[in-house]
Formats: C-alpha cells, sequence, structure tokens
C-alpha cells in the first residue's frame, strides 16, 4: 500500500503527459477508491482507475495503452506505441478523416504555393479597391490577393438569430408571473405593473463544407481563408474540407486568433488534409459527414453552406441522397459556387443536377463581393424554415 | 436484504442480474464506486444501449425511490427545481386584502406568501429533500439535449448537494442522492461537468452478452430464435446506418417475434418486421430485400 500512493501519483503524471485531463484532486479519489476494490484483481483496479481519471471516450485507447505499461512491466515488455505522440495527437486533435480509397501516400505536397513574404503593400486607391473586390479569385495576382485577403478580414459576418426555449425578462407575448407575484406582494397586493417576459435569442451554429479538390484549387487559397475569417468570427462554426473524404478542420483554424495567425495557420491547413487536390466524391463526403457528424453538429437550427464547383466523379445518386438528407437536418442549406459568378454557366454537370433540387439558396463564391452578398444573405435568413427558397 | 448498499462489486453485480440487467464488470465496478465515494455517475453511449435502465435498476436494487428528470432545450430551474405557485399566490394575496391581514407591514405577508405551501418541488429539489429512507436515486438523463445554461446550474448542485431559493434560503441534503446522469453525446458536455462524475462509456453489448441479455427479458423465446437474433444484430450494426438498433429494440422485435409465434428468423419475417429494429426509413430502404438476406446467411452461419 505505501507504494502504492506514490505510483498512483506517477501514473496520473503519465496520463497528464499523455494528453489526458487529469487532475490533481483526482488522485485522492482514486486513493480513496482502492480501499473498496480488491486491487489484487486486476480488471477491477483497472476500472476503478478508468472511471475516475477518464471521461472521454476517445481517450481510453491512450489510457489502455498507459495502463499495460505503467502498471506490468515485465522486462522486455515495452509499449511498441510512441504515447508521448499518442497523447500529442489526442491533445491537438488529430485530423478526423476517411482515408480516401487509393490516396497515393507518397503524393507530392499539395500544389498550392506558399504564399510569398510580402514586405509591403502599398494601399489601394479607391478605384483599385473596386477592381480586386469584382474580380474572380482565380485571376488576382499575388499583392491584390493579400490585398483581397485583408479586405476580407473586415468584413462583418452575422447569422441571423434564432429563438430559444429560454425565457429572460423583457418585452414579450407571456407575464413573468414570478416577479407578478413578487411585486404585488412589495405593493400590498396592488398589481401596479404587469412584468412580461420573452424568448432568449441565439446565433444560429453554421457548418462550413468546403470542396478542396483539383477542380477547386485555383480558389482554394481564397477560400481557406474564408474558412478560416468565419471560424474566427463567430461562436459556433464547424469547418469540414473534402475531396475524395471528409476532413473536419475546425481545430486547425483554431477560434478568435489573432489576425496575425492566419499567415500560419491557412497555409499549413492542405498539409493536414490528406486528399487535398485530389479528385471529388463529394456524394461520399456527404455521406461521412451524415453519418458521423451530423448529429453532433447539426442541432439548434444550424445552416449549412457546402462551397463547391459540383464536379463530381461519384454517383450522383448517391450526392442526390445525400443532399435530401442534408437539407431535411439543417435549418438551411446554401451552397456556393464559384463558377456562378460568370454570367454564362449553367449547372449542368450530372452533381450539380443532382445536387440542385435539395438546395434552398444557390450563390456564387467567386470575389469578395459575392461574399459580401453572402454575408448579408446570413443575416437575414428568414424566421421559418423552408420559407423564399431560392 | 433489499436497501442496502452493496458489498462487494460481485454482490452489486448479481443483484443488478436479479434485477435482470446484465451488467459488465467494467460497469458494476463503476457503479459500486459511484455508490461508494457518494459521486454522481455519468454514462455515455450510443442511443438504446442501457443507460437509463441502469438509474432504474439501481433504484430498485437499492430498495429507494426513482427521481428523473429528462433534460430538453431550454429546461430551466422552474421546470428542474423548483417554481412558485403563481396563481394561489395571487389568490392569496386578494384573500389577505379582503381579511384585512395585509396590514402596513410588508414583512409578514411575503413570508407568507413564500411559504412552503405555496412552493412545487421538482425533481431535483426533490432529490435533496429524502424522508430518512434510503436516498433516492436522481436520473438525469439526455443531459446533452438540455443547454449550457442548464449545465452550468448542475455543476453548483452537483458539487454541493444545495439548492438556494432566493425568497427562501438554502436547501442542502440530509444525504446526497445517488446520481446517475446520461448523454448520447449529441454534443460534448462541459469537462467541468465531466470531472465532477465517474465515467463510463457503455458499448453495444457483443453476442454473447446481447444473447444473455434476451434470454433473461424475454425468456419465452425459444434458444433458436434468440441466437439468430442476436447474431443478426450484430450484423446489422456492421452495416453502415444512420441508426443503428439499440438493446431495447432488439427486445422488441424479439418479442414482436415471439407474438407471432417464430421459432427461427427467416428473410420474409424479417422484411415484415425490420421497422422495429431500424427507426430510419433510408436505413430500412437500403437494408429491405437481398442483404437481409446476405446478413441472414451469415447470421445463422455464425450462430452455429
Amino acid at each position: 500500500m505505501s507504494a502504492l500512493l506514490p505510483n498512483l501519483l506517477h501514473f496520473s503524471r503519465l496520463l497528464g503527459a499523455a494528453g489526458i485531463d487529469v487532475q490533481a484532486v483526482r488522485t485522492l479519489d482514486v486513493a480513496r477508491a482502492i480501499q473498496h476494490i480488491d486491487i489484487g484483481n486486476r480488471r477491477e483496479f483497472y476500472h476503478a482507475l478508468r472511471c475516475l481519471l477518464v471521461h472521454r471516450p476517445q481517450d481510453y485507447p491512450v489510457f489502455d495503452e498507459a495502463f499495460r505499461v505503467f502498471w506490468r512491466p515485465p522486462p522486455g515488455d515495452w509499449t511498441t506505441t510512441d504515447l508521448h505522440a499518442m497523447g500529442e495527437q489526442r491533445r491537438t486533435g488529430d485530423p478526423q478523416f476517411e482515408s480516401p480509397a487509393g490516396a497515393d501516400p507518397d503524393r507530392a505536397e499539395p500544389s498550392v504555393a506558399p504564399p510569398h513574404e510580402i514586405d509591403q503593400v502599398a494601399p489601394l486607391s479607391y478605384s483599385d479597391r473596386e477592381a480586386v473586390r469584382q474580380r474572380d479569385f482565380s485571376e488576382l495576382n499575388e499583392s491584390e490577393l493579400s490585398q483581397a485577403q485583408r479586405m476580407m478580414a473586415d468584413f462583418r459576418w452575422d447569422v441571423r438569430m434564432r429563438r430559444t426555449r429560454r425565457w429572460q425578462a423583457g418585452r414579450g407575448p407571456t407575464l413573468d408571473l414570478r416577479r407578478v407575484v413578487q411585486r404585488a406582494a412589495s405593493h400590498r397586493g396592488e398589481l401596479v405593473d404587469l412584468p412580461r417576459r420573452t424568448r432568449k435569442q441565439r446565433r444560429r451554429p453554421l457548418v462550413l463544407l468546403c470542396d478542396v479538390s483539383g477542380s477547386m484549387e485555383r480558389y482554394a487559397r481564397m477560400l481557406l481563408h474564408f474558412l478560416y475569417c468565419m471560424s474566427g468570427r463567430l461562436d459556433q462554426v464547424e469547418v469540414f474540407v473534402f475531396a475524395t473524404g471528409l476532413t473536419r478542420v475546425t481545430r486547425h483554424l483554431g477560434r478568435r486568433r489573432r489576425q496575425s495567425a492566419v499567415a500560419q495557420v491557412v497555409p499549413r491547413l492542405p498539409r493536414q488534409v490528406p486528399d487535398f487536390a485530389g479528385g471529388t466524391r463529394i456524394g461520399g463526403a456527404l455521406r461521412t459527414f451524415n453519418l458521423q457528424w451530423g448529429r453532433r453538429v447539426l442541432g439548434h437550427g444550424a445552416v449549412a453552406l457546402v462551397i463547391s464547383d459540383g464536379w463530381d466523379r461519384g454517383e450522383p445518386e448517391l450526392l442526390g441522397a445525400e443532399m435530401a438528407r442534408l437539407q431535411r437536418t439543417t435549418y438551411r442549406l446554401i451552397w456556393l459556387n464559384p463558377l456562378l459568378g460568370s454570367r454564362d454557366y449553367v449547372p449542368q454537370t450530372r452533381g450539380m443536377r443532382a445536387a440542385l433540387p435539395f438546395i434552398d439558396d444557390f450563390l456564387p463564391v467567386h470575389n469578395l463581393d459575392s461574399l459580401e452578398v453572402l454575408g448579408r444573405h446570413l443575416s437575414s435568413l428568414p424566421t421559418r424554415k423552408g420559407l423564399a427558397r431560392r | 436484504m433489499i436497501g442496502v448498499v452493496p458489498a462487494s462489486i460481485d454482490d452489486l453485480q448479481r443483484r443488478l442480474r436479479s434485477e435482470r440487467y446484465i451488467a459488465d464488470r467494467g460497469l458494476a465496478t463503476s457503479v459500486f464506486l459511484a455508490l461508494k465515494l457518494q459521486r454522481p455517475i455519468l454514462l455515455e453511449g450510443e442511443a438504446g444501449v442501457g443507460k437509463t435502465e441502469v438509474a432504474k435498476v439501481l433504484a430498485s436494487v437499492l430498495g429507494t425511490n426513482l427521481i428523473r428528470l429528462q433534460c430538453y432545450e431550454g429546461l430551466d430551474i422552474s421546470h428542474a427545481v423548483y417554481e412558485w405557485n403563481y396563481p394561489r399566490q395571487l389568490l392569496e394575496i386578494r384573500l389577505m386584502e379582503a381579511t384585512g391581514a395585509l396590514g402596513n407591514d410588508r414583512g409578514p405577508a411575503a413570508n407568507h406568501l413564500f411559504g412552503d405551501e405555496f412552493l412545487i418541488k421538482r425533481p431535483l429539489l426533490q432529490a435533496l429533500e429524502s424522508d430518512g429512507g434510503p436516498p433516492p436515486v436522481l436520473l438525469i438523463d439526455e443531459l446533452d439535449r438540455a443547454d449550457e445554461e442548464f449545465e452550468g446550474f448542475l455543476l453548483e448542485l452537483l458539487s454541493d448537494f444545495q439548492v438556494t431559493i432566493p425568497e427562501t434560503g438554502t436547501i442542502r441534503a440530509t444525504q446526497p442522492p445517488v446520481v446517475v446522469l446520461t448523454s448520447n453525446r449529441t454534443r460534448e458536455l462541459h469537462d467541468a461537468l465531466k470531472r465532477r462524475c465517474l465515467y463510463y462509456w457503455i458499448e453495444y453489448p457483443d453476442y454473447t452478452k446481447e444473447l444473455e441479455i434476451i434470454t433473461t427479458r424475454v425468456p419465452t423465446a425459444g434458444v433458436e430464435l434468440a441466437e439468430q437474433v442476436a447474431a443478426f444484430v450484430q450484423e446489422l450494426r456492421r452495416a453502415e446506418l444512420y441508426k443503428a438498433a439499440g438493446v431495447s429494440e432488439t427486445l422488441d422485435w424479439v418479442t414482436a417475434l415471439v407474438a407471432l409465434d417464430k421459432r427461427e428468423l427467416d428473410a420474409e419475417t424479417i422484411n415484415q418486421t425490420l421497422g422495429i429494429v431500424l427507426k430510419n426509413q433510408e436505413d430500412i430502404q437500403s437494408v429491405r430485400g437481398e442483404r437481409v438476406q446476405e446478413m441472414l446467411n451469415r447470421a445463422k452461419h455464425a450462430g452455429t
């Protein structure tokens, strides 16, 4: 017993180092708990430690490995798994992706060129700014790109509020009976005024699903920037990118970081996405999303934005079915297509045609002006689902 | 003897079983420790793995009451903890006025109006006020459905087991209730809350365990039918579906099959009764027909 306590401390420190969130107090709990169990019984000991020290199912594997290594170290039986690496991975949130079938692991680095360092950007005149706003993202040169990125950072995006089910004092339709009685009691039973209450408002969650396949490459840099700006500005934003598989990048983008971080985060993103600039299977990616993430991120009347040119190598039937499901489970489904910016574009690809019937709003996303239009659109969404579908 | 805290993990596991709940060793250990350390236990897992059932069975194992709080978005103190009976209060004010009991001094009137008889006790308050018997089991079900505001409030309650009512004062539990929280994990609960709890993730049962559950809960089912259903449900869970079949669905299905006098599974029956196991139109559509036959073949093969 005497050797046990220091060992417990060491063990919880090991867990901490492996990225599991363990509180010091918890070790005391464990010390109390083991008085109630048979320490000689390895399974009991294991479960007692686990239910007290771990509180996330994704931490179970790390814990198992740590437990195996720490509590039975017969000579020669060292772990083959790098615990520290496992912990690191857990802590930074490993990219959660379906590895795309047939993806070449030795594929060269994604071909999005790292942005050149630009020492100084000369401020543009008014007409230059207008030109940058209206030019297609794919036609911007290097200095215009960074100018556009700065301008994008100044945009204000806001998502329309939704009425929650929580009440607060305010001018609303119903009486706040609690305050009515309180006031009446303090005015000797006289109902001097009738306080009312109203529903609390809350911003809708936003889910971004961005196509980063080869055909979207021309737009990739600006769109990644756009994703970054969005996720930094609003509270509840989930960001996913897809080509042949789906990758959640919400954590990579981070939240409320300073503007200076843009330069570091955005160029790094392609390396964290295994199928960046690869082929496209929109239907499959959406299916993965619907199966694994839908129920977790689409609550509370979420708005979903799919950003893609609709070039799809998968089956259109699958895409149609998954779009239908996505539309049913979101408050509003918006599709942003960079090609929609050109006047003579007709959505004729099989993928786009399969998806169209399930889209609430079909909007362009090819230049800064179109992003501003999107911003206005998001903040003026109709209050009820299914109204005014474009 | 009923009503006594189990003496050991074995004892608890045995008593859960006698209440027809098949618990893993890990689950039994966690629940046992939650009882011993007087800490809340948080159970997470997919829908239908029997999280809620743990609390119900635990209440009968301990021979005590089950107090249940079903969570939903917007759940607030007036529905979870207490509320004043406003119509009665307003009536009382008029009465006091009529009888001249209001007087010039405000204090006594207010004291009377916010007395015990006007207080409506909701589940959390009921759980704190046990009547000398064994502490009740408090089930806070599907906490992930409530919003963060409520979670924040719960944090306070679970650390001190006390509630403050502004008009009257603080109510403290004489003996802390046995708290079971469940979550389907549609969203991540706050870490601060999790730290106060023991944690256990309930997996879908494997074939052996599910078979045991079926034979315990639906003893009228034939051995062959039970084995085939257990194997078939395992196959279903392996398929990529929006909503996998939970244990409760399995049990409903077996009961239905028994009612239909089935002694064995066949493709036609499965196709007809698939709606009992799968609750999603797309899932049913994707499984019905050929895939049912394939799964059935594999299931029968695995069973033998």
